[in-house]
């Protein structure tokens, strides 16, 4: 598939608005301003393009369910948060490609009837602000962004908010309330964003990646856009690769490649001549995958039905080295970390899942830990307020299921029976 | 304050939902150039809303004196028009914040499974074994804090090492990490190479 969202990010200067204007660039606002913004959303619908953040959710219906008929102003939020462990495509579209970033708001804006949109960037990214403020200055210089924008009569601001190191900023009613000035901590739902979001108005949260595939679905119509993945799956995807592979980085293709293509074609196969273990398909939160499951297309509703889940599309590739015992705990002790506190079995059971992997993990455990771990795992799923509780649980719960032997190993030996010289010496301290 | 009376959080163990009191610290006020950058920032907020300006408001403090303290969290409430207890509330949440004086330099280590993979565990070693201190100390020259910080968003170029908040190195390598010490010590922010994104040519 010819590229369409990082067709140019290896020119020099694709990140300029000169570039952008030369490029198509607003051209999809314009074919947006030029309709009835119930059409726009059509438009959106008929595409069936799906949110890129992790969920998959459609967006045309999301934006269909913003309230109406209300005096209040509506916002559409833009979640350029990317946490997600394994996950680092939203970086090199607002890096390289800035404008086509402002112009999926502006086009989200007048579809919902929005006059602002909030771009809710993690506080690291701040060389990738530094490039969206300044091309933003040029595009509202130039009368792409602000006051009558083309000289259409349509007002609509873009204002870039920093955020401050919290993954959990990135759950769509948690980065609502960052953005009102309190803790990142969820709401309850419903009511929904859509009727009730940031400062009780209407809003639609949408991904970085998802509105940079609005002008494209403006430029080149519905059918083109579900005629490049498969049904349900349309679209181009950024595929990001990272972990024990030759040429990690972020890849764009089509939902109908396989695993097993970006993986060893994409990104070049294993280092140094080592085997495949597994893989986590779609960002730290989904069940791993294991060699012989890659022959699947990438798509949201292919991986599913193997029982993990596309999510960010973040692909974390291990090989053999790997003590899945030790990956674990690395990614329990990012999710204790991270909960943001609000509900117990998050807050309390991440922690103690890491106390025993940690244990485990250091020989100290015993064989009854290892179902301990499963209980706990099962009592955090489903059962929070957002779906972190979920994803902190999933590490923990896929490891143990398809590598009990190795932790019974570990118990048995009473050490860590496949150390690697990548890792530190030092041992984790067990508290 | 864990809810659990054997399960005791400590520094090792943060937890967000933890409130903890800030040291007083010196009077703040904010230099009157980071207070016009922070009055014209409140503009792109509903009039009403001051207080979704907070974080950008607690990063000026940090800039202004590197750490945030009660009395700081005392002025930017009286702007913002929050209690201090809603700021101090907010400040303590989001690890980009320093809730204690920390080093000129804080070198920031990504720790999360992709860095892992790629050894970020060594090179948070090496640059303990230079530095002499442990990740979460500040050395005794107060030049340097070391810090391991949860996925930065560039698991393509793995190890990330992350400074002041701000710049990155990538794909550093235990071996470098002598080296990168003396040159941030020599150049300060000018030794980082940057985000690949950035220098990268075709
Ligand atoms: C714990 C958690 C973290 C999330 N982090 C992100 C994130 O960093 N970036 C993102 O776009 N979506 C993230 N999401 C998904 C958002 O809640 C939301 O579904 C998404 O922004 C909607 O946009 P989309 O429909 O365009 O995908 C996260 C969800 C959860 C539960
Ligand atoms: S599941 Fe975890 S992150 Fe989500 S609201 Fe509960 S405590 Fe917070
Ligand atoms: S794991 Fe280190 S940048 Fe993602």
């Amino acid at each position: 598939m010819e590229p369409v969202l990082t067709r140019y990010i290896r020119e020099p200067n694709s990140y300029t608005l000169d570039f952008f204007l030369k490029h198509d660039g607003y051209n999809g606002l314009k074919a947006a301003l030029g309709m009835e913004p119930n059409a726009v959303i059509d438009l959106v619908k008929a595409s069936g393009l799906r949110g890129r953040g992790g969920a998959g959710f459609p967006t045309g219906l999301k934006w269909q369910f913003v309230l109406k008929d209300t005096p209040l102003p509506k916002y559409i939020c833009c979640n350029a948060d990317e946490s997600e462990p394994g996950t680092f495509k939203d970086h090199v579209l607002m890096e390289r490609n800035p404008h086509l970033l402002f112009e999926g708001c502006l086009i989200g804006c007048r579809a919902i009837g929005a006059k602002v949109a909030y771009i809710y960037i993690r506080g690291e990214f701040f060389h990738v602000q530094k490039v969206l403020e300044a091309e933003l200055a040029k595009a509202y210089a130039q009368g792409y962004v602000g006051k009558n924008i083309m000289g259409t009569g349509f007002d609509c601001d873009i204002v870039i908010h920093r955020g401050a190191g919290a993954y959990e900023a990135g759950e769509e009613t948690a980065l609502i309330e960052s953005l009102e000035g309190k803790r990142a901590q969820p709401r309850i739902k419903p009511p929904f964003p859509a009727v009730s979001g940031l400062y009780n108005c209407p809003t639609a949260v949408n991904n970085v990646e998802t509105l940079c595939n609005l002008p494209s679905i403006l430029l080149n119509g519905a059918e083109w856009f579900t005629s490049l993945g498969p049904e349900k799956n349309g679209g181009p995807k950024l595929f990001c690769v990272s972990g024990h592979v030759k040429k990690p980085g972020t890849y764009e293709a089509s939902m109908s490649t396989t695993l097993h293509e970006l993986i060893y074609g994409h990104a070049g196969g294993i280092r140094d001549g080592h085997q495949l273990k597994a893989i986590i398909p779609g960002g730290s939160s989904v069940p791993i995958l294991l060699p012989h499951e890659l022959e699947i297309p990438a798509s949201f509703d292919a991986v599913a039905q193997v029982g993990s889940m596309l999510g960010s599309a973040g692909i974390i590739v291990m090989d053999e080295t790997t003590c899945m015992v030790w990956a674990a705990r690395n990614l329990l002790y990012f999710y204790k970390h991270e909960s943001c506190g609000k509900c117990t079995p998050c807050r309390e059971g991440g922690d103690w899942l890491h106390r025993i992997l940690t244990k485990i993990e250091n020989g100290e455990g015993e064989m009854r830990d290892i179902d301990l771990l499963t209980s706990i795992g099962s009592n955090i799923a489903g059962k929070t307020l957002c779906a972190f509780g979920d994803a902190a649980a999933t590490p923990a719960l896929t490891t143990v299921k398809h590598f009990r032997p190795e932790f019974e190993a570990h118990v048995r030996e009473g050490r860590c029976t496949v150390p690697a010289d990548w890792r530190a010496a030092r041992t984790p301290v067990a508290h | 304050m864990s809810f659990h009376p054997l399960m005791l959080y400590d520094p090792e163990r943060f937890q967000r939902s933890e409130r903890r009191l800030l040291e007083e610290g010196e009077p703040f006020t904010f230099a009157p150039e980071r207070r016009a950058a922070l009055d014209e920032l409140l503009t792109k907020y509903p009039p009403d809303r001051k207080r979704s300006a907070i974080l950008a408001a607690l990063y000026l403090v940090q800039e202004q004196q590197g750490y945030l303290t009660a009395n700081a969290v005392r002025h930017v409430g009286g702007i913002l028009e929050m209690t201090p207890a809603e700021v101090e509330d907010v400040a303590t949440y989001y690890v980009m914040f320093f809730k204690e004086k920390v080093g000129k330099h804080v070198v920031q280590v990504c720790r999360t499974l992709s860095c892992a993979l790629a050894g970020a565990e060594r090179v948070t070693e090496a640059l303990s074994h230079t530095l002499g201190i442990a990740p979460g100390e500040t050395d005794p020259s107060g030049m340097f804090t070391l810090l391991e910080f949860e996925c930065l968003g560039a698991c393509d170029r793995a190890p990330v090492v992350m400074v002041n908040n701000e710049d990155w190195h990538e794909r550093v390598r235990p071996e470098d990490c002598g080296r990168l010490v003396e040159d941030i010590r020599a150049r300060g922010p000018a030794a980082s190479s940057g985000c690949h994104l950035r220098i990268e040519r075709p």
